[in-house]
């Protein structure tokens, strides 16, 4: 909306008549406004498909994708196989159900590390400022200049795994890779938005009330700075999720026998002039689930904004 | 005569400004340079003066939301600048304050029972839990909003209402002194007599001290008894609202109150002007000696040398403080006394 | 530094004005510049339409100065953006009305015609001139602008022009000043860059929305007085829209007062302080506190601004009103005339005159 528009409808919109509506605090402000965004439907379901196919693949396919029958391998989606066999002959749709843990995992987990971290630390220096906030604001500088997939590549080369790492020993070191190298971007963000925040009348006021800084901080900081690291981390993990796909595919991330979409789509590249099929359906899930992020990213931060509405 | 329940002795509040590559000290700005004064029980102090000219961090440092350069405050006895932790937690529900945007004094997120009620979260043994809920609906009620409204949030308030809200958090603990930071300005005129009033009616009930910071100097004139007139950060004039209205002293004093309009255009042509050439000089390169010998009509040699004191000089029918050295009073406005003549009243 | 009473500059008067009028196709009848013929502006959003213009009409000669007096969501920057053009269509439609200008309808003329009126024949001043001055360009450039956009000239003949507007609005070293930032200059200043922008090309009406409510009172003298001077030197016709009582009465000759999106009064300056003849306008001069008076009783007008939304049926400021019976929740009053040359929206606009 506009100024002029703004002023016409005047800040009385708000009411005071008993009459009208009860409380409705930001939050459910938002939702309302996200419930009306079809994007956001779509990509919610879109995510519980995922999220369900990561947790229970069963419920999705009963074939076991450990399962290799050599003698159809190569072979067309057709009706034993709804996404044809790859070269080894492993039922690729059974694969593809499979290989979301391994990335739903790392987003998942490596968007939470880096919110941790990132969140607290922002908030530190942006709350207290001083040497706290140069300290940590050049070491965040510094981390920031690595690039994000190179760092990764580089950590995985220097702790590489065996034929016998553990699957989850190998997942947890790629959500320390991303861990480590995304801490600093939400850092900055939370400490910008902590310094847009903080001069705020209502946070002197409760500071001339006689808060002490950790309830200032959990009450009136936090709430207010967080809408966009909430944006970001959202659109974040689709970045993650991609990262895993591509350390794999590279091979230093998950390697065989671990399924993940990576390596299906790896595995793809030798037989891609003849037989297509085998790298469409990875790939596709894979874009789907990045997709997916972005988009909710993307409405969560047009009902977080009131200047959209 | 009343006491005196707070003491300013020479405020000074200096912001270094920092410079090239290594960040260091280039200079200052002097925004409160050298304030001293006293507010006395039941009182309103107002403070007026134009941007720039340091009443705003004033207020903060009266609050101490800023520690001051040097200088002290007396509070009902204690010495505001020395006190620590719980202590001074303590002292800080006797003097609250009042912000001037509607808009951003309320946390957004938080529901209005939330916000007046948070003072007693900090402060639990002021009323008990249990007695909480009950005393916010009072406070909604006693500034003049609905206690059933207390589970909305700030956004479905108007101005006037946000800043009602904000006075209610500001009285919750029963404070002594309230700084009032320009209260009424970002409200619309037909809402600003209303919060006016209510602040008159509390002061009387709750037997408040305030101090009225403001730039509008028709509502400071009708609320204060007392007013104080600052320039780059220095008082230039302080005294009884009659004398510093009707017998100002001080050049700069009487420049601003030649400059207000008033909604009477039969007073056109009979309005004298003092215009004031240029622009308010930085805060951080004030002139030498007297600030305000650059753009005064009094000026003479002594103005960019020696400081002026702020002492009490004669003003033809009493003395109050000015800070002046050829201060001399002038009749700018001509008061009329109305509180006799029957107003009609809402 | 000297007292002075309100000055004029008789050198150019209305000579300026005079050459823009000679070369341009409007010419003023009788020297009426504006005419707003029952103008109503709607903004549709997503929780309803906000009724912000509701029948307004009103007229502007040359060298007058009509004062439009209201506060938030009286709907009188909505209107001066109407007149400008301005707005943003959608959400804002306009539904009805004219807006004549020298006779012709700006809001009927093809968008291409519309553009070369703004500057050259109608102007406006904002409130907020570091918002409204583009940051990344010196102010000579800006000014400079309006002479090479609209008049072809060339680069440094154009910017001999901005530093003669800058001498004439009174900045001091306006020749050193031009290749500076808006941000390096204070607020007073900013506005009298603003104001030069404004009367660049000669118009031949200017509109100030609230052109000195972010300013200091003694800045705020120095601009409405520069304000007046050039009006007088160009003979424009200035619609100054404001909440202020103070400025008005200093500077208009005209009032129309809004609320809810319709003129509830409209009179001679002195006529309206004297004795008004609307609840609303005599609530608001009780509720203001005089500089001159001591022992004031404010008497506030209770209740809100109405939502734009659901403006209250009759007459829209009834729920507030003193005066107000039932026929007021009924019946809305017309903009009528009261006594000889004074309007009213009032159902008892005779008893509100005699106080």
């Amino acid at each position: 909306m506009t100024e002029a528009t703004t002023i016409a409808v005047g800040a009385e919109t708000g009411t005071t008549q008993a009459t009208e509506g009860g409380a409705r605090s930001l939050a459910s402000d938002a939702w309302r406004q996200l419930k009306k965004n079809p994007i956001f439907w779509v990509s919610v379901v879109l995510i519980l498909i995922f999220v369900v196919m990561a947790a229970v693949p069963q419920l999705f396919t009963q074939t076991d994708p450990a399962e290799a029958i050599l003698k159809n391998a190569r072979e067309r989606p057709n009706a034993n196989a709804w996404f044809g066999r790859d070269i080894q002959g492993y039922d690729i749709y059974a694969r593809t159900v499979y290989g979301a843990r391994a990335s739903i995992l790392v987003g998942v987990f490596a968007t939470l590390s880096t919110v941790v971290i990132g969140a607290l630390l922002g908030v530190i220096a942006g709350f207290y400022g001083g040497w706290g906030d140069t300290l940590i604001s050049r070491i965040t500088d510094v981390f920031l200049a690595i690039p994000l997939l190179l760092g990764g590549i580089l950590f995985m080369a220097s702790f590489p795994n065996t034929v016998d790492s553990p699957y989850m020993v190998v997942v947890g070191k790629v959500v320390l890779a991303l861990g480590l190298l995304g801490w600093p971007s939400i850092a900055r963000l939370m400490r910008s938005s902590v310094l847009q925040v903080k001069p705020n009348d209502y946070v002197q006021a409760a500071r001339a009330l006689g808060a002490s800084p950790l309830r200032i901080i959990r009450s009136h900081i936090l709430p207010n700075a967080m809408a966009p690291v909430i944006v970001v981390s959202t659109i974040n993990l689709g970045v993650y999720i991609s990262v895993e796909a591509t350390l794999s595919f590279l091979g230093i991330g998950l390697t065989p026998p671990a399924i993940s979409w990576g390596v299906s789509i790896s595995d793809a590249l030798v037989a891609l002039r003849t037989t297509p099929h085998i790298l469409l359906f990875p790939s596709l899930f894979l874009s789907l689930t990045v997709l997916a992020f972005i988009m909710l990213g993307d409405a969560v931060r047009d009902a977080f904004d009131p200047k959209t509405r | 005569m009343a006491e005196a329940i707070l003491t300013a002795t020479d405020l000074v509040k200096h912001y270094p400004i920092r410079g090239g590559v290594l960040r260091r000290t280039v200079g200052h700005v002097k925004a409160v340079d050298g304030v001293s004064f006293e507010l006395y029980k039941g009182e309103t102090l107002g403070i007026v003066g134009e941007s720039g000219c340091g009443k705003s961090t004033l207020g903060r440092l009266l609050m101490r939301l800023e520690e001051p350069t040097s200088g002290s405050v007396v509070f009902d006895g204690v010495d505001m600048y020395k006190q620590r932790g719980r202590a001074m937690r303590k002292l800080r529900r006797d003097i609250q304050i009042v912000f001037q945007d509607p808009y951003t004094s309320l946390n957004p997120r938080k529901t209005v029972g939330d916000i007046v009620g948070e003072p007693f979260d900090i402060h639990p043994d002021v009323v008990p839990r249990q007695g909480r809920r009950k005393k916010v609906q009072e406070l909604l009620d006693l500034v003049g909003l609905n206690p059933e409204h207390i589970n909305r949030y700030p956004h479905q308030f108007s101005g006037g209402q946000r800043q009602r809200i904000g006075i209610a958090r500001g009285i919750a603990l029963n404070p002594k002194v309230l700084i009032c930071d320009e209260p009424v300005s970002a409200l619309d005129v037909s809402v600003q007599a209303q919060v006016v009033n209510l602040m008159e009616k509390l002061q009387d009930e709750l037997g408040l001290s305030y101090i009225f910071i403001a730039h509008d100097l028709s509502v400071v004139r009708h609320i204060s008894d007392r007013v104080g007139v600052m320039y780059l950060g220095k008082m230039a004039e302080l005294g009884d609202e009659d004398q510093v209205y009707s017998r100002p002293t001080h050049p700069y004093t009487q420049a601003l109150l030649s400059a207000v309009p008033v909604p009477d255009p039969t007073l056109r042509e009979k309005r004298e002007q003092i215009v004031l050439t240029g622009d308010v000089p930085s805060p951080a390169n004030p002139p030498s000696g007297c600030r305000f010998h650059t753009r005064c009509f009094k000026a003479q040699e002594r103005c960019s040398v020696d400081v002026p004191e702020l002492i009490h000089r004669p003003d033809g029918v009493s003395a109050h403080l000015s800070a002046c050295h050829f201060a001399s009073p002038r009749e700018i406005i001509e008061t009329i006394d109305v509180s006799e003549v029957g107003q009609p009243t809402a | 530094m000297t007292t002075t009473s309100r000055s004029t500059t008789a050198t150019t008067r209305g000579e300026a004005r005079r050459q823009a009028t000679a070369d341009s196709k409007y010419k003023p009848k009788d020297g009426l510049l504006l005419e707003v013929d029952d103008l109503f502006v709607e903004f549709h959003t997503d929780d309803g339409v906000a009724k912000a213009i509701n029948g307004v009409s009103f007229d502007l000669y040359q060298g007058e100065t009509l004062a439009i007096l209201g506060e938030s969501g009286s709907g009188k920057s909505v209107t001066a953006q109407a007149i400008m053009g301005i707005l943003d269509v959608p959400p804002a439609r306009v539904p009805h009305g004219q807006v004549r200008y020298c006779g012709h309808d700006l809001l009927t003329m093809p968008e291409e015609e519309r553009r070369k009126t703004r500057g050259p024949e109608i102007s406006i001043v904002f409130q907020d001139a570091l918002s409204s001055l583009n940051p990344v360009f010196p102010v000579g450039w800006q000014i400079a602008e309006m002479f090479r956009q609209h008049r072809g000239m060339n680069k440094s003949d154009a910017l001999d022009r901005a530093v003669k507007l800058m001498q004439r609005v009174q900045i001091p070293a306006a020749k050193e000043r031009v290749k500076a930032y808006p941000h390096q200059f204070s607020g007073g200043m900013r506005q009298r860059i603003m104001i030069a922008m404004a009367i660049a090309l000669d118009p031949a009406v200017l509109i100030a929305d609230e052109p000195t409510t972010a300013l200091d009172v003694t800045v705020q003298a120095q601009i409405m007085a520069l304000l007046q001077e050039l009006q007088e030197e160009r003979q424009m016709g200035l619609i100054l829209i404001t909440h202020d009582l103070g400025v008005v009465a200093d500077v208009a000759d005209k009032i129309a007062v809004m609320y809810a999106g319709r003129i509830v009064e409209r009179s001679d300056v002195y006529d309206l302080y004297r004795a008004p003849a609307h609840p609303y306008t005599k609530g608001l001069l009780e509720s203001i506190p005089r500089l001159d008076q001591k022992g004031q009783n404010l008497a506030a007008i209770g209740g809100l601004p109405p939502n734009l939304m659901r403006i209250p049926s009759g007459c829209a400021f009834n729920p507030r009103c003193r005066y107000a019976q039932d026929i007021c929740t009924t019946d809305r009053p017309e903009l009528r005339e009261v006594i000889p040359g004074r309007e009213a929206a009032c159902h008892f606009s005779e008893e509100v005159l005699n106080g």
